[in-house]
């Protein structure tokens, strides 16, 4: 039998959890990259920050487009994390399988509900 | 038979989080590590109460009141301070899942980064830095300042 480990480890085929890996990390410099934008927004206002300031930010359609994927983003790095405790300490399966139907509810739920306030602005 | 002779080493077969955890040796690296679920956890649970805010902010100006009275009058039975200290609660749990994120950017990029020491040293900046940003944020919060 041929090695299946080291350089020679198959790589293609099953996912090997190599997808759940990079999805983490390239939405988390997303998450953190858009942080930064809003927050750079906020520090350069000039005088107090009221409503007109906050939904100003989010007023251009570009500002609206990147927070679209921002928030996708969230739903899905938040999916992954939460997945990754649940392999570790939800036992038996059946617990295991429950928290993952929660977390998904829960996931998408939120994720509609900012949605929709993002987008009737 | 040497193996008679060497000092028994405790044997975990099924580990009880009430006797046996506690005496688990927890550096300071794997309390960030321990720290990044939970506080991860943290912000899945308010999800809903970050939106709730993303909502009030965002809608109308009637809403921006709302928002802006949840921390002056309190939101229906909740008073004010309480909001402030969720708000908290979510500043610091923002901040170190942000730090320990960075670490273990740098933790796959580096496999310099990967030793006893720096993960220690590595360890007390991502304390640091979210630590202290929180407590600023926190005073401003609760108007020290």
């Amino acid at each position: 039998m041929s090695a299946t480990y080291g350089y020679k480890r198959t790589v293609v085929g099953a996912h090997y959890g190599w997808r759940d890996f990079l999805v983490q990390r390239i939405t988390a410099v997303l998450i953190a990259a858009f942080t930064l934008l809003v927050l750079l927004q906020l520090l350069f206002t000039h005088g107090s920050i009221g409503y007109d300031t906050w939904a100003g930010i989010f007023a251009p359609q570009w500002m609206k487009a990147l927070t679209f994927s921002v928030i996708v983003a969230l739903i899905w790095h938040a999916w992954i994390g939460a997945c990754s405790i649940w392999y570790d300490y939800g036992k038996p399966e059946g617990v295991r399988l429950l928290l993952q139907v929660l977390t998904a509810v829960w996931l998408i739920s939120c994720g509609g509900w900012a949605i929709q306030v993002l987008w009737r602005l | 038979m040497t193996e008679l002779t060497k000092k028994k080493r405790p044997e975990f077969r099924n580990i009880n989080i009430f006797t046996d955890v506690r005496g688990y040796r927890l550096p300071l690296a794997a309390l960030v590590s321990i720290l990044h679920r939970v506080s991860g956890l943290l912000m899945l649970l308010l999800l809903p109460f970050i939106i709730w805010l993303f909502d009030k902010s965002l809608t109308s100006e009637i809403s921006f009141a709302q928002f802006s009275a949840a921390y002056t009058t309190g939101l229906g039975f909740v008073p004010a301070w309480f909001v402030k200290l969720v708000t908290l609660a979510l500043i610091w749990a923002y901040l170190h899942h942000l730090c320990a994120g960075f670490r273990h950017l740098w933790l796959d990029v580096d496999h310099g980064a990967i030793t006893k020491e720096k993960g220690r040293s590595s360890a007390v900046v991502v304390f640091a830095i979210s630590i202290v940003l929180t407590l600023a944020l926190g005073a401003k919060l609760f108007g020290l300042y």
